[in-house]
C-alpha cells in the first residue's frame, strides 16, 4: 500500500505503523472501569471505509487518521491525528 | 460408505464409478434445533461433536462459500500444544490428543503427521523463556524437550547455526507437534458431520441474526431465513461482522496474514522449525512444498491479499535459518483474515443474547485448535455452560483482567 | 537431424556446449536449454509428478508445465528450471529429476500401473490402520515418491539485490502491444518502464512468419527497441517478469540479470528483485495457448502447436520431422503453413470442428496433407516419445497415422493473471472461449492478447487505444501514433476441451485427468475451489496456466453447469515462482538485520571483549583476562571488583529521549504511573510506566534537567516502543499540550561508573565538585571532565553501589574511555560486561527483561508503592481490574539453592516441596538467575503465589527440560544491602 502522508507525501506502508480503528476518545479519569474495558477492547472492526491510526515511524513520526476501506485498502484521506476530532 | 484399503481396491476394479458424495447437498429446512454459521473447520468440527458427543443431530451448518473456504483451507497446516499459559495449555492438548485420534474417529486419513515443532532460540533471555513454556508444558503432562545446539544439528541439518546474524542458542521440541492436511480435516469433518445427520449447506450466506426479546430465532440468509432455537457463530475473521448482525462488539480486529509454498522439492525438512528473533515458520509438505509464513501483515483487513514488505521478510527470515533455500523458488502466496483478539486467546463462549454463541478471536493459530475448539463449541451449545477446558476463554476476561496473554503483548490487536 | 538447416534467430557463429543426464551436446547462442534439446534430438526431458510418466516438451515460454530439470550442480543446483526459458551458455548443466535409475528406465513409472487405485484423493480413504503405521510407514513413502526436483544443501555463493523503481508508465510484455504502448508513452515524454520476461523484446513477433511495415516481426521489433533504447526517458528490462501487483499500483518483479551465463560476474547479482511504483500500468502480457485433454495427450512430442512454430520460426529446431496438427482454432492452421514451410512433413490436420472457413483451408496447398474435419485425436502412441496418433473422423471412422509430432491448438486462454491480484474476478467471453478481463485494478490498462485482441492488426488497435487512455490519465499528449501496416490473421476459436477416455490429462505436472475430475464430481466436490484441491489440479509450479481452463471445462461438462457458473479459482501472486534469495536481496547472512554497535563497541573489542546481540545491538558481555578458563571466571570476577572497588559498564544501549517543553511534566505525568511534576531540575527517579491495560510497560529513570527539559532513559528492548508510545499519548490523547520528543539514544556514549571508589576515581578526571553534598544520590548535573569535555553525570545505582553514568558527547566516547581507563589504573578500574550488569542487578533485586515481561503489573513486582494515588495516567484505570489485584498473583522473591552445587536457572517453575508438579501446584517460576560470587551460591529473582509472605519456605525450582530440581529457600529479592545504604553513600 501507498499512504498519503500529509507531511512527507505518498510513502509505501512499509514505514508506517498501524494500530487500528480510531474508537471515541480514551475516556476521562472519571469514567468507569468498563468504559475503559470497552475503550480498550472492543471494536467495530467494519468491512468498510474506517478511520485509522498511522504512526510514521520511519518518516516524520506524525500520528495520522487514515480513512481507508478494509476491503479494497482504498484510501480516501490521511490527517495529522492531532488536529483530527476524535 | 467407509473408506478402507478394502473399498479403494473394489472400487479400483469397478472403474471407481461407484463412489457416492461426501455428503448430501440439502435444501435448508425451516427450522433447526441449531445453525452454526460457518462451515469451516471449526464450524464443522462442532456440528460433528455436537452430533456424536451430545445426540444433538437437528444442525445445520451455513456456509457463504464452500466448506473449508476459510481459514482450515489457507494456513501453514501447524498442530503443536506449546502453550505456557494454564488456559492454552490444558486446551490445546486436548486438541492435540483429538487430533491424535481423529483420522479412526472420523474414518478420513487427514494425514496427522507428528513430525515435530521446534521453537529456535537465538538469546539467553529467549532460551530461559522457552525453558519457561517447556517446564510449564511438562508440569501439565505435554511433552517438551530443551535441545542445544548438537542437538538441533543433528535433527535439522540445514540449519544455519553458527554464521547467522543471530545464532541459534537452543530450541524447544515438541515431538508430537506436527502437520495435518489442512483442507482433509474440513473434508473429514463435513463427512463424518452429514453421516451423522447435519445439514451441510453451502453457498448460503448469513446476513441477518433474528433476535426477539433477548433471544436468537434464527438466521436470516441469502437462501431465505431458516429458524433456530440456538445459533452458533463460527466464522472466524468475519466474526466482527457477523456479531454485529445481532449488535454485539467483539475485541477483534480483522487482520491479514500470508502464507506461501515452494516448488516441489525431494524431503530435505522433517519438522516443523519456527525462527525465534522473527517470525517465520516452515515445514514440508508430503507433496514437497515447502509450506512458510511469517507475521501478520499489521493492518485491519478484510482483503485475502497481503503486501510485499511482509513477502520480504519472510524470505529473509527464511533464509536466516535455511541459507540452502535460497534458490528455491515459491509459486503461490495467499492471505487469510485472521479474528486478532486482544489478548491473542480465543473466545468460545455464550453471549448476552440467549441461544447465541460465540466462537472467535482465533487470531493466526485456530488451525491447531479446530477440534477441541469444535468440541468445546460442541459443550458449550449443548450444556449451555462452558467446558473447564473453555471456562478462560470467555468474553468478559477483559473485565476481570483474567486475559490470556501468552506474548504479554497487550491490548493491541496486531501484537499478538 | 532436427535443427533445420536454415532460419532462426539463433547466431550458428556462435556453438555452445552444454550437458544433459551426463551427455554433452552442442546448441547456438539464441537457444534456450529447451530448443537446443531439441535440436539435438532430445525428446524426453522428464518424468512426472505421480505416475512418472515419460514427458518431453509442452511449450515455449513460462507457463512450461513438463520440461523442468535439475539446472547446474552442487551449491548453485536449482530444481525445477523450465527448459523453455532458460538461455543455453556454454557449459550448461542439467540433469532429469523425479525418476530412479534413470530417465528411460524409471522404476518409479510402475506407479501407472496402480492408477486406479491411486486415483484423485486415494490417500484420504486409506493409510489408516494401523494407526501408528501412517507416521512410520505410508507417509515416509509417500515423501520419497513426491516432490520433483532436489535443493541445493549448502548456502548459495550467488549474491541477490533489490531495486526500487518508479516510473509513470508501467509496460508489462514487450509484445508488439507492449513495444507499441511503449513507443507511444515514451515519445510522448512519460518516464516508461517497459519489461519483459524474455531475453528478447518482440514476443510472438520473434515467433511467427510475419511482416509489419515490410520488416520481418523480429526486424521490426529490434527497431522499435532500438527508438526506445534511445529515448531517456525509457528504461528497458528484458529478462524481467512482473509478478505480482500490490495494492496501489505497487508491483515484484524478478530480473534475471546473470542467469544467462555460468556464473554472475564479480559482484553482479544473479537475481534482482524490482519493487516499482506506477502511477499508470499498460499490461500486454499476451495470452497462452491451452491444450485439449484426449487420451494420452502426455507423450513426449505432442506440443502447443504455437509452440511448436516458435521452435520452427525463432530456434531453427523442432522436435521431429513429421507432424500432425490437431486444432480447435484457426491458430493451428498457422502452424500447419510454418510446418510445411519449414520442409517437415505435415502429415495430417484434425481439425475439431464442423466447418472450417475456406480461406483458411485455402492457406495449406490442396495435396500437401490430409485435413479431418470435425476430428478428434482418439490414442497416442510410442512409450519414450510419440510414434503415432490416432485420429476418428466426423463419420465415425478411425484410422491411425503414424507422427512424431502433435502440435494442439485448443484455443488461447489471456494472460490476464495481474488484473486479478487485488481480487477482481475476470469474465467469459463466449466468442473467445475464454476468462477475459473484467473491472480492472485501479490504474491498470490492458491491450493486446491479454485483452482477447489476438490477431496482429486487434492487438496493435487495442495498444493504440490502451496507451492513449493511460497517458490521458498522466496528462501527456500521446504523439506519432501511427500504426504499422500488417495484413490481419483469422482468430476464430470453437469451445472444445476433451475427448473423453482413459488418461487425458487435464494437468500435466500434477498427473490429474479428466477422469480425476469426474470422480470428485461423484464424490462431492463440485465447487471449482474443492476440484482443485481435491485433485491438485491447478496446484503444480505452472500453476494451472495451461490446465485450469480446460479443467474448468471438464468440471462444467461433469457438473452440467457453464464454464462462467462454475467460476476460477483464484488467481495469486507470484505469475511465476519467485526466487526466494532474490526477495530476500542483499538481507541475508550477517546482514539479515542491520548491527547497531556502541559509540564504544572498538574501545571494548580492544579490552578484549566478547559481544552478544542484544536485539539490533551488539553489547559485551564479558572481558576475559588471560588465564580465565571460562566465561564464570571473567564474569565473577567483573562483579566483585565493582562490589569491591569500581567498575565501569557500556550502557550506551538503552533508550534515552529528551523531552522539552512547556507542558513536559504535565505529558510525562500523564505517562509515567508515578508522580513527575513534584521531581525537581537536578533530581532523578526512577520511573515506572504502565500500558493502558494496567500492565508494566517498561521502567526506567527521569531526570530533570531544568524545569521544561526532561531526559528519560528506557530498557534496550522497549526504546523504540517507549518514543512511539511518547508520541501517541502526545499527539492523539493530549495534542493541545506543548511538548516534543528527541531520540537521543545515539547522541551520547553513556557509561555506569559504579563501586565504593568511583567517586573518588571521578574526583581525579573532573574539576567539577562531585561530593556527595553537590551531587547526592539520584540527582545530576553537567560536569567538565579532563577539564574540556562537557558530559552529564548522573548519581543512580544499578548495583546498588555507589555509582554514578556518565554521558559523554558520543564522538568522544572512545577517547573518554581511554583517558578514563588510565586515570582508573590506579583504582583498579575493571570494565565489566551485561553478565556482571545482570549478577549485580540481581543481587540488588532490580527488576529487568526477565521481569518486565509484559505480564506483569506493578504490585508483582514490589512496585505498587511508587504508583501514584491522584492523578490520571495511562494503566490507572485498567490496573485495577480484579484478577489484576488478586491476592494469590505471584509476586517477586528472591531464590537461593540448600546446596550452593545444585543448578537453578531463569524459567524453572516452582512447586511446594511435598506437592506433584501439575498446573494446579505450579507456585510460579524463576525470572531471572546468576551465580553470585558476592553470595557464593546461585541466585535467583522469582514470581511466586504468595510472594513475600513465602520468605523463609522451601520451594522446589523444578526444571524438568533441564533435568534438575533443585530445593530452594524463598528470600528477600535484595541480597546485597538491603537497607541502600552504600548507593547512598
Amino acid at each position: 500500500m501507498r499512504i498519503p502522508c500529509p507531511f512527507c507525501g505518498e510513502r509505501d506502508s512499509d514505514e508506517f505503523l498501524s494500530i487500528g480503528t480510531v474508537g471515541p476518545a480514551r475516556p476521562d479519569e472519571k469514567a468507569s472501569l468498563d468504559a475503559f474495558v470497552d475503550y480498550l477492547h472492543f471494536r467495530d472492526n467494519p468491512a468498510a471505509e474506517t478511520r485509522e491510526h498511522w504512526h510514521h515511524v520511519h518518516g516524520c513520526r506524525q500520528w495520522l487518521v487514515v480513512s481507508r476501506d478494509t476491503r479494497s485498502h482504498t484510501i480516501s484521506a490521511a490527517e495529522p491525528a492531532r488536529r483530527s476530532a476524535p | 460408505m467407509t473408506y478402507s484399503a478394502l473399498a479403494l481396491l473394489k472400487n479400483a476394479l469397478t472403474g471407481n464409478r461407484n463412489w457416492k458424495p461426501m455428503w448430501r447437498e440439502p435444501e435448508p429446512r425451516a427450522f433447526y434445533d441449531t445453525v452454526v454459521v460457518g462451515g469451516g473447520g471449526h464450524g464443522l468440527a462442532t456440528a460433528y461433536y455436537l452430533a456424536k458427543e451430545h445426540g444433538v443431530t437437528d444442525v445445520a451448518v451455513v456456509e457463504k462459500g464452500y466448506l473449508g473456504s476459510g481459514n482450515v483451507g489457507r494456513n501453514t497446516t501447524i498442530i503443536r500444544s506449546n502453550y505456557m499459559m494454564p488456559d492454552n495449555t490444558r486446551f490445546y492438548e486436548w486438541s492435540l490428543k483429538l487430533w491424535e485420534g481423529l483420522e479412526q474417529d472420523i474414518n478420513y486419513n487427514a494425514m496427522v503427521s507428528q513430525r515435530g515443532v521446534l521453537n529456535l532460540a537465538h538469546s539467553d533471555a529467549q532460551r530461559d523463556a522457552y525453558a519457561r513454556r517447556g517446564n510449564a508444558m511438562r508440569i501439565a503432562g505435554v511433552d517438551a524437550e530443551l535441545l542445544d545446539r548438537s542437538a538441533i544439528r543433528e535433527l535439522v541439518p540445514l540449519l544455519d547455526l553458527d554464521t547467522a546474524r543471530f545464532p541459534v542458542k537452543a530450541g524447544l521440541l515438541q515431538r508430537r507437534g506436527g502437520t495435518v492436511r489442512h483442507d482433509a480435516v474440513a473434508w473429514g469433518y463435513a463427512r463424518a458431520a452429514d453421516k451423522r445427520g447435519v445439514d451441510l449447506i453451502q453457498n448460503c450466506e448469513v446476513v441477518g441474526i433474528r433476535v426477539d426479546n433477548g433471544r436468537v430465532t434464527g438466521v436470516e440468509t441469502t437462501r431465505g431465513f431458516i429458524g433456530a432455537r440456538r445459533v452458533a457463530l463460527a466464522a472466524a475473521g468475519n466474526s466482527s461482522r457477523v456479531a454485529a448482525m445481532a449488535g454485539l462488539r467483539l475485541p477483534l480486529e480483522s487482520h491479514v496474514l500470508q502464507a506461501f509454498v515452494s516448488e516441489g522439492i525431494k524431503p530435505v525438512l522433517d519438522q516443523v522449525v519456527t525462527f525465534g528473533a522473527g517470525h517465520f515458520y516452515v515445514s514440508q509438505s508430503d507433496k514437497g512444498g515447502l509450506v512458510f509464513g511469517g507475521d501478520i501483515d499489521g493492518y485491519a483487513s478484510y482483503a485475502q491479499r497481503g503486501s510485499l514488505g511482509v513477502v520480504e521478510h519472510v524470505m529473509e527470515e527464511g533464509l536466516a535459518l535455511f541459507p540452502a533455500f535460497s534458490r528455491l523458488r515459491f509459486l503461490r502466496q495467499w492471505g487469510g483474515v485472521m479474528d486478532m483478539s486482544m489478548d491473542g486467546s480465543p473466545i468460545i463462549d455464550l453471549t448476552p443474547i440467549s441461544g447465541l454463541f460465540l466462537n472467535c478471536g482465533w487470531c493466526y493459530g485456530g488451525f491447531k485448535a479446530t477440534p477441541a475448539s469444535g468440541w468445546c463449541f460442541a459443550w458449550t451449545i449443548a450444556k449451555g455452560e462452558p467446558h473447564a477446558l473453555n471456562s478462560g476463554f470467555r468474553l468478559d476476561r477483559f473485565t476481570s483482567g483474567g486475559v490470556i496473554d501468552e506474548k504479554g503483548a497487550g491490548a493491541q490487536a496486531n501484537l499478538h | 537431424m532436427t535443427r533445420l538447416a536454415t532460419g532462426g534467430l539463433i547466431d550458428r557463429e556462435r556453438p555452445l556446449s552444454f550437458r544433459f543426464d551426463g551427455r554433452s551436446y552442442e546448441g547456438y547462442e539464441g537457444d534456450t536449454l529447451a530448443s537446443a534439446l531439441l535440436a539435438n534430438g532430445v525428446r524426453l526431458v522428464g518424468r512426472s509428478f505421480k505416475y512418472h510418466r515419460p514427458r518431453g516438451i509442452w511449450g515455449a515460454g513460462s507457463e512450461e508445465p513438463n520440461a523442468l530439470v535439475e539446472l547446474r550442480t552442487g551449491a548453485r543446483r536449482e530444481p525445477n528450471t523450465r527448459a523453455t526459458v532458460i538461455e543455453l551458455y556454454d557449459g550448461l548443466e542439467a540433469t532429469s529429476q523425479n525418476r530412479w535409475p534413470s530417465l528411460t528406465f524409471d522404476l518409479m513409472a510402475v506407479t501407472s500401473l496402480a492408477a486406479p487405485l491411486i486415483g484423485a484423493g486415494f490417500y484420504y480413504k486409506t493409510f489408516m490402520w494401523p494407526a501408528s503405521f501412517w507416521e512410520k510407514v505410508y507417509e515416509p513413502m509417500i515423501r520419497r515418491a513426491a516432490g520433483l526436483g532436489r535443493s541445493a544443501r549448502e548456502t548459495d555463493p550467488d549474491t541477490y539485490a533489490r531495486r526500487h523503481l518508479f516510473c509513470d508508465l508501467l509496460v508489462i510484455g514487450g509484445g508488439i502491444a507492449g513495444l507499441t504502448a511503449a513507443l507511444a508513452a515514451g515519445r510522448a515524454g512519460a518516464r516508461v518502464i517497459l519489461a519483459d520476461e524474455d531475453q528478447r523484446f518482440g514476443g510472438r513477433l520473434n515467433a511467427e512468419r510475419i511482416t509489419l511495415d515490410g520488416l520481418s516481426g523480429s526486424d521490426w521489433a529490434a527497431r522499435a527497441v532500438a527508438e526506445l533504447e534511445a529515448l531517456p526517458n525509457v528504461s528497458l528490462y528484458p529478462r524481467t517478469t512482473v509478478t505480482g501487483l500490490f495494492d496501489h499500483g505497487v508491483f515484484g518483479a524478478l530480473e534475471r540479470v546473470a542467469d544467462h551465463k555460468p556464473a554472475p560476474a564479480a559482484y553482479e547479482p544473479r537475481l534482482r528483485y524490482l519493487k516499482i511504483r506506477a502511477k499508470r500500468t499498460l499490461l500486454a502480457s499476451g495470452a497462452i495457448e491451452r491444450p485439449i485433454a484426449f487420451p494420452g495427450n502426455d507423450r513426449p512430442g505432442v506440443m502447443s502447436a504455437s509452440a511448436l512454430r516458435a521452435y520452427l520460426n525463432r530456434f531453427a529446431a523442432t522436435p521431429g520431422g513429421r507432424v500432425v496438427v490437431f486444432t480447435a482454432s484457426d491458430d493451428g492452421w498457422r502452424t500447419a503453413y510454418d510446418v510445411l514451410a519449414a520442409g517437415l512433413s505435415l502429415e495430417a490436420v484434425v481439425d475439431t470442428r464442423a466447418e472450417v472457413a475456406p480461406a483458411l483451408l485455402a492457406t495449406i496447398p490442396p495435396d500437401a496433407t490430409r485435413v479431418v474435419i470435425g476430428g478428434r485425436i482418439t490414442a497416442t502412441a510410442g512409450y519414450l516419445g510419440l510414434q503415432a496418433v490416432t485420429v476418428a473422423g466426423a463419420q465415425g471412422e478411425v484410422f491411425e497415422i503414424g507422427a512424431d509430432v502433435l502440435a494442439v491448438s485448443g484455443g488461447y486462454n489471456p494472460t490476464l493473471h495481474l488484473t486479478a491480484h487485488l481480487g477482481h474476478k475476470p469474465r467469459w467471453d463466449e466468442t473467445l472461449c475464454a476468462f477475459i478481463p473484467d473491472q480492472l485494478p485501479p490504474g491498470l490498462h490492458i491491450a493486446g492478447a491479454v485483452n482477447g485482441s489476438y490477431s496482429t492488426r486487434a492487438a496493435l488497435l487495442s495498444a493504440g487505444e490502451a496507451v492513449t487512455a493511460a497517458l490521458g490519465h498522466l496528462g501527456f499528449s500521446p504523439r506519432n501514433m501511427a500504426l504499422p501496416d500488417v495484413a490481419d490473421e483469422a482468430a476464430g476459436v470453437s469451445a472444445f476441451y476433451a475427448v473423453p477416455g482413459k488418461k487425458a490429462f487435464v494437468d500435466l505436472q500434477n498427473d490429474v485427468t479428466a477422469d480425476d475430475v469426474a470422480l470428485a464430481v461423484r464424490e462431492g466436490f463440485r465447487s471449482v475451489e474443492h476440484a482443485k484441491r481435491y485433485t491438485t489440479m491447478g496446484m503444480a509450479t505452472d500453476q494451472g496456466k495451461t490446465s485450469n481452463i480446460t479443467g474448468l471445462a471438464v468440471l462444467a461438462d461433469a457438473t452440467g453447469r457453464t464454464i462462467p457458473g462454475t467460476g476460477t479459482t483464484v488467481f495469486r501472486p507470484p505469475f511465476t515462482p519467485m526466487t526466494i534469495g532474490a526477495v530476500a536481496g542483499e538481507h541475508v547472512g550477517k546482514h539479515f538485520r542491520p548491527t547497531r554497535t556502541t559509540p564504544l563497541h572498538a574501545w571494548a573489542a580492544s579490552k578484549g571483549a566478547s559481544f552478544v546481540e542484544v536485539g539490533p545491538w551488539l553489547r559485551a558481555e564479558w572481558y576475559r583476562k588471560p588465564g580465565e578458563q571460562g566465561w564464570r571466571d571473567s564474569v565473577d570476577r567483573e562483579a566483585l571488583a565493582v562490589r569491591a572497588g569500581v567498575g565501569v559498564c557500556d550502557v550506551s544501549t538503552l533508550g534515552k529521549i529528551e523531552v522539552v517543553g512547556r507542558d513536559a511534566a504535565k505529558l510525562l505525568d500523564f505517562v509515567y504511573a508515578n508522580r513527575v511534576a513534584s521531581l525537581k531540575p537536578g533530581r532523578l527517579r526512577y520511573g515506572l510506566m504502565l500500558r493502558e491495560d494496567g500492565f508494566v510497560m517498561d521502567d526506567g529513570v527521569i531526570a530533570r534537567i531544568a524545569e521544561q527539559r526532561f531526559f528519560l532513559t528506557t530498557t534496550t528492548a522497549n526504546a523504540a516502543k517507549v518514543m512511539q508510545h511518547l508520541e501517541f499519548c502526545h499527539q492523539v490523547h493530549n495534542p493541545e499540550l506543548e511538548v516534543a520528543f528527541h531520540s537521543v539514544t545515539d547522541r551520547w556514549a553513556q557509561v555506569s561508573l559504579a563501586g565504593p571508589a568511583s567517586r573518588t576515581l571521578l574526583a581525579t578526571i573532573t574539576d567539577t565538585d562531585v561530593s556527595d553534598a553537590a551531587l547526592p544520590h539520584m540527582s545530576m548535573m553537567e560536569a567538565t571532565f579532563f577539564g574540556t569535555l562537557p558530559c552529564r553525570l548522573y548519581r543512580m545505582s544499578f548495583s546498588g553501589e555507589r555509582a554514578y553514568e556518565i554521558g559523554v558527547p558520543a564522538d568522544f566516547g572512545h577517547a573518554f574511555m581511554e583517558r578514563l581507563m588510565a586515570a582508573g589504573a590506579a583504582y583498579g578500574l575493571t570494565p565489566y560486561g551485561t553478565e556482571a550488569l545482570g549478577v549485580l542487578r540481581i543481587e540488588k533485586g532490580h527488576v529487568a527483561g526477565g521481569e518486565l515481561n509484559g505480564q506483569t503489573t506493578a504490585g508483582d513486582l514490589g512496585l505498587g508503592s511508587l504508583i501514584a494515588q491522584d492523578k490520571d495516567f495511562i494503566g490507572r484505570t485498567l490496573s485495577q481490574r480484579p484478577a489484576l489485584i488478586a491476592a494469590d498473583r505471584p509476586a517477586l522473591v528472591g531464590l537461593k539453592p540448600r546446596s550452593v552445587g545444585d543448578p537453578l536457572r531463569a524459567g524453572a517453575h516452582l512447586v511446594d516441596v511435598k506437592a506433584t508438579p501439575s498446573i494446579e501446584t505450579d507456585l510460579g517460576y524463576v525470572t531471572s538467575a546468576c551465580y553470585s560470587p558476592t553470595m557464593e551460591s546461585p541466585i535467583a529473582l522469582a514470581l511466586i503465589k504468595g510472594g513475600k509472605r513465602r520468605i523463609g519456605e522451601p520451594v522446589r525450582a523444578y526444571d524438568p527440560v533441564r533435568d534438575a530440581d533443585t530445593l530452594c529457600d524463598v528470600v528477600d529479592p535484595v541480597f546485597v544491602d538491603p537497607t541502600g545504604g552504600r548507593a547512598r553513600g
